[in-house]
């Protein structure tokens, strides 16, 4: 067995195909238990919702859309980026190619980060910190900005976890010996990063879009 | 509070459950039995060594009788939701013209308001032998008013209305204890709950000083606290008259529809953003802060004052569908919300 | 149990390689990957909370002999009680069979090498480590007082405790749970034996494979329950504040969504235990093995519909409690299946009283009463007198203590042979098990007349009327302790002098039996395959000779 394999090779396992479906089939499950996790999260804003119709709309009126669009996009484009290494690699195309684009993927994550980073400095400082000193008088509309700052924090943080990921990917990934699809971990990480994508999907209109209908 | 194995029985509500707990407690007693002397006997009869038979499982011990005794169990139990839920169900609604108690704890004390006005503190003196409902909030954390004679408990809310309803059989003194943790002294929160013959209690009623009603400290706030200003029949400000709200159905500016309760009144004065009656521009301020527990108590039981002669006309009150927005008069919609949000109606209430 | 890694290498480690013989440094034990060890590590751990939480508990039961507060003041009493419950729950029942037990013996009963994941299983250890080390640090910088529960608006606003380190350390140990559920889920669906398949799992399997099911779906909520108080204790974020509309009962959701399904997470591989200790000492096939595989995972299942049975007086919509009701009645049918099972099971059986046979009938006989006691609480009207109080403490520590931790010492003892490669003495582990059972029950048979008295739970001082019970509560509550020092006690003396353990001292049919006591590194020489069901016991095979301990004979059928 080639030296990278060896690496990568875990007990229990005999082979890196079987110890891949392992990782697959235990991600899928973990995935499952974070979808709770973001669930219970709704389902908290959901209630608060529910109690506060009104004052969650007038508060999400004060959300920057520009800068949640733009996010929206970036991390859509990011799991674009995903989905190519793993054509590229499905195709057996050179590593460079499949580097670059595991690279463009946490560079797009990299960047929905620091556009977050300059939202929350617009939140702050237009005081939608829910503690204290409060832009919004409704009673409600602080319940809202406690939610979205946790939600969008924990999602954040799954991001972060997720540029960890595709990072180490990226640099010990493949090799000349190995084809990134045989490794273990390369599908762990684009179902996860896929996750985080999919939860910002959700996030996004119930953050941003209250109100703004009519 | 001699009883040792039985706490006193002391309401229509006692004498309920306890019927249900010894049918339960017999049912338990037949299957607990029948399993301990099932595993005694095998484990006498088995042991290992006894000269007893063994061989394969007797035909009888098959796959029906496995799906036979699972069915039987189920509708053992199904029977048992059956009676439960049913005593339940019977116990929901409190009887029309139960008194009306209010109560508020906080950490670490009962308050309780009669509705001629009398307040007491750790106590609550109530008629036997008449239904009494309790309208609870909490002014900090989570409690429970349990007294265990009457077998009631309910959570004691911050932020919201509770009720729970007795009727006492007995007269006598009973515990009334925090069933809910809710701090260092959870456990000395505790008062006395005293049940006396009607007349016993009207009399405990004239001698307090403060028999006063409640109702008419409602009316004092409602001048003082500048409610009139808007709400006065002859306001010029276009807010919901509240003669005849209370206990009608009234039509929000979203579509919905809210029944008058103590916890829609409540929700209107502090919360008036969030149920806008519909029709209404949202003028109101909040009063959160303004106005202590005891105050809305007492406006609510002044607004209910207000209602239809007999108390609670319910639903003949309600609103016909599809709504006309200038409210009639004698049924006009809730009290109504927020304040303006910079011209912009409410999202939700435009169509 | 650590002694099992240092104290004498000669005495301790047989000839044959086993997985204690792999090497002794620091590193082999805190950086093993093995699932043995770190079974050890996890039983090592567990133990230590397990005395911490029950020295905070005698402190408790010494204060409730009298009405007045003379031992200990309030605020002590509640930092105490809430201290017993969360280390209890989290960091003893929820790790205390599936952690230990499950971990050492999943991988050798469907005759894997390890389990799916064997670096992950190490890190859930150090997350388990890592909440401990949270909540012992809350201990020491003066406790917590919000009760296990972290109800809303106390923990949030009100308590002056440490509420965020005690609820990190939850969180923490939250998340090594998932990680251990998502290991045996993997485990059991890609390692199982040639031949072995599903309808062929022991039952300790199943019930390790539903357990895990629930810890993966039900254990976020609870993360995410606990993330919010967090966040409101410390960023000051109104989540749950009344005060600026936040929903009082919201967390009671979130949290008994996960706090209900957690009975079963302690309870369930209790029952696979027990099905795995009857069948042995009655030398019997299950009764009604699909049944009792049905019965597991229905429980698991609806387990997740009736946490609301926790709410009936909370202020929730009635009509919501009838639904939980009658979903409570229904959770109830499998687990009285499973007792009728066991019960049936006996029948025609070899019995034999070794100890932990006696542990499992223990189960049974606690078990049932818990799970009847439970019908009282899913009828609304007598919950609504008993809830709160100290019926409900009874109810679910005749569940708990009597039904898991019984289960627990009957698993210990059951493959204590195999697990350290020693027997531990029989005379004493019998007397122990007789002893645990009388002093649970004089314990807490009381508390349930307590509860229907009206006593609440939570209580440092209570009214002098409730005085005769407390007392034989709390002498109940003294055997108990000593009932519990006595196994701890012997097991370690048993590592050193007890007698060299056989590969299958009863003469057991599952796999884990198949290999070395206590087992290679690699659990099994060579793969075994798998042609029979679980359970191949025979009875009427058994020679009639009363002490002669029985060997099966193959070839003979039912």
């Amino acid at each position: 067995m080639s030296a990278p394999v060896q690496s990568l090779l875990r007990e229990p396992w005999p082979d890196l195909a079987s110890q891949r479906e392992a990782a697959t089939f235990g991600i899928w499950i973990f995935l499952a238990s974070e979808l709770l996790f973001f669930g219970g999260l709704i389902l908290a804003y959901a209630v608060c919702r529910i109690g506060h119709p009104h004052a969650f709309m007038a508060a999400a009126r004060e959300t920057d859309i520009v800068y949640g669009t733009a996010n929206t996009a970036v991390l859509l484009t990011s799991s674009f980026a995903m989905a190519l290494a793993a054509q590229a690699s499905e195709r057996e195309a050179r590593p460079i190619v499949i580097r670059a684009c595991l690279a463009a993927t946490a560079a797009l994550g990299c960047a929905f980060l620091a556009i977050k980073g300059f939202e929350y400095a617009d939140d702050l400082r237009k005081g939608l910190w829910p503690a204290g000193d409060f832009a919004l008088p409704e009673p409600g509309a602080r319940l809202f900005f406690a939610l979205y700052w946790v939600m969008t924090g924990v999602h954040a943080l799954h991001l972060t976890i997720g540029i960890g990921l595709v990072g180490r990917l990226t640099i010990r990934g493949g090799g000349p010996h190995l084809r990134l699809r045989d490794n273990p971990q390369a599908e762990v990480t684009a179902l996860y990063w896929h996750l985080v994508d999919v939860i910002w999907i959700i996030l996004y209109p119930l953050i941003y879009l209250p109100g703004r209908a009519g | 509070m001699s009883a040792f194995f039985v706490p006193v029985s002391a309401s229509t509500q006692a004498a309920t459950t306890d019927r249900l707990f010894l049918l339960l407690l017999v049912l338990s007693g037949v299957i607990l039995l029948l399993v301990f002397s099932l595993v005694a006997v095998f484990a006498v009869r088995y042991r290992r060594g006894s000269s007893a038979p063994r061989g394969a499982m007797p035909a009888i011990l098959s796959r029906e009788f496995e799906i036979g005794w699972t069915a039987a169990t189920l509708f053992v139990f199904l029977f048992l939701f059956w009676w439960a839920s049913s005593a339940q169900v019977a116990a929901l609604i409190p009887p029309a013209g139960a008194l009306e108690i209010h109560v508020v704890a906080k950490q670490w004390m009962w308050k309780t308001q009669h509705p001629e006005g009398p307040r007491e503190i750790n106590e609550l003196h109530v008629p036997a032998d008449t239904p009494v409902r309790l309208l609870m909030t909490s002014e900090d954390v989570i409690h429970s008013f349990f007294v265990p004679a009457f077998r009631i408990k309910k959570d004691v809310l911050p932020g919201r209305y509770t009720e729970t309803w007795f009727q006492a059989t007995k007269p006598g003194v009973y515990h009334l204890l925090c069933a809910e943790y809710c701090g260092t002294d959870h456990a000395r929160m505790e008062g006395r709950v005293v049940v006396m013959p009607a007349q016993d209690y009207a009399r405990w009623l004239g001698a307090r000083p403060e028999a006063d009603g409640l109702a008419r400290e409602g009316a004092r706030l409602f001048v003082s606290r500048g409610c009139a200003g808007c709400h006065a029949p002859g306001s010029r400000v276009r807010a919901p008259r509240l003669a005849g709200l209370f206990g009608s159905t009234v039509p929000l500016s979203d579509g919905r529809r809210a029944v008058v309760d103590e916890a829609y009144i409540r929700d209107s004065i502090l919360q008036p953003e969030r149920d806008i009656a519909a029709g209404y521009d949202p003028i109101m301020p909040s009063f959160r802060g303004v106005l202590g527990d005891g105050e809305i108590v007492a406006l609510t039981a002044y607004i209910r004052s207000l209602a239809a002669p007999e108390g609670r006309p319910a639903a003949e009150a309600a609103a016909p569908p599809g709504l006309a927005p200038g409210p009639p008069e004698g049924r006009s919609p809730a009290m109504e919300p927020g304040r303006a949000l910079e011209g912009t109606p409410p999202a939700g209430g435009s169509p | 149990m650590s002694v099992a890694a240092t104290p004498d290498e000669r005495l301790l480690v047989p000839d044959r390689p086993s997985y204690l013989g792999a090497g002794a440094s620091l590193r082999s034990w805190f950086g093993a990957t093995d699932h043995k060890r770190i079974a050890i590590l996890y039983a090592v751990t567990i133990t230590i909370f397990f005395f911490l939480g029950g020295a905070a508990i005698t402190l408790v039961r010494l204060e409730l002999f009298t009405p007045q507060a003379d031992v200990v003041t309030a605020d002590t009493y509640n930092r105490l009680f809430t201290f017993h419950g969360i280390v209890m729950v989290w960091f003893f029942m929820v790790p205390a069979i599936p952690a230990t037990l499950g971990n050492f013996l999943l991988p050798l009963m469907i005759g894997a090498r390890d389990v799916a994941f064997p670096r992950l299983n190490l890190f859930s250890w150090y997350l388990a480590i890592l909440g401990g080390a949270f909540t012992v640090a809350t201990l020491i910088l003066g406790g917590v007082d919000t009760g296990w529960t972290f109800y809303t608006p106390f923990s949030t606003m009100f308590s002056n405790s440490h509420v965020f380190a005690a609820a990190f350390g939850v969180f923490a140990v939250g998340f090594s749970s998932i990680a251990t559920g998502v290991n045996f889920i993997a485990t059991v669906h890609l390692l199982r034996a040639p031949g072995l398949t599903w309808f062929r799992l022991p039952l300790f399997v199943w019930s390790l494979y539903a357990t895990s099911l629930v810890m993966v779906l039900a254990t976020p909520v609870l993360a995410v329950s606990l993330l919010l108080v967090m966040a409101e204790r410390v960023l000051h974020l109104p989540i749950f504040d009344p005060a600026h509309g936040g929903d009082p009962l919201l967390f009671q959701h979130l949290f008994w969504f996960y706090s209900h399904p957690a009975v079963y997470i302690m309870v369930l591989p209790a029952m696979g235990v027990v099905s795995e200790v009857i069948t042995c000492f009655a030398r019997r096939r299950v009764f009604g093995y699909t049944f009792m595989v049905y019965a597991l995972v229905s429980i698991a299942g609806i387990g997740f519909f009736v946490w609301g049975h926790h709410m009936f007086v909370s202020g929730m919509s009635p009509f919501a409690g009838l639904v939980f009701s009658f979903l409570s009645f229904v959770v109830a049918v499998p687990s009285a299946i499973k007792v009728f099972n066991w019960t049936a099971t006996l029948y025609r059986g070899q019995i034999s009283f070794e100890a932990p046979m006696l542990y499992a009938l223990g189960f049974l006989g606690l078990f049932t009463m818990g799970g009847l006691t439970g019908l009282f609480l899913a009828s609304i009207p007598i919950d609504v007198h008993v809830t709160d109080t100290y019926f409900v403490v009874a109810h679910f520590h005749y569940i708990m203590v009597g039904g898991t931790v019984s289960a627990y010492f009957a698993g210990l003892h059951f493959w204590w042979p195999k697990i350290t490669g020693r027997l531990y003495p029989e005379g004493w582990a019998r007397f122990a098990a007789i002893l645990m059972f009388f002093g649970f029950n004089l314990t807490f048979f009381p508390q349930f007349i307590l509860g229907y008295l009206g006593m609440p739970r939570r209580y440092h001082v209570y009214p002098p009327e409730f005085q005769v019970w407390n007392v034989m509560s709390s002498s109940g509550a003294t055997v108990l302790a000593a009932a519990y020092a006595l196994p701890f006690g012997y097991l370690l003396w048993s590592l050193i002098w007890g007698r060299r353990a056989p590969n299958n001292p009863w003469d057991a049919t599952g796999l884990e039996w198949r290999t070395a006591s206590p087992p290679p590194p690699h659990n099994f020489d060579q793969q075994p395959r798998i042609d029979v069901g679980p359970y191949d016991y025979h009875p009427e095979a058994v020679a009639p000779a009363p002490d002669q301990r029985p060997r099966r004979r193959q070839g003979e059928d039912a």
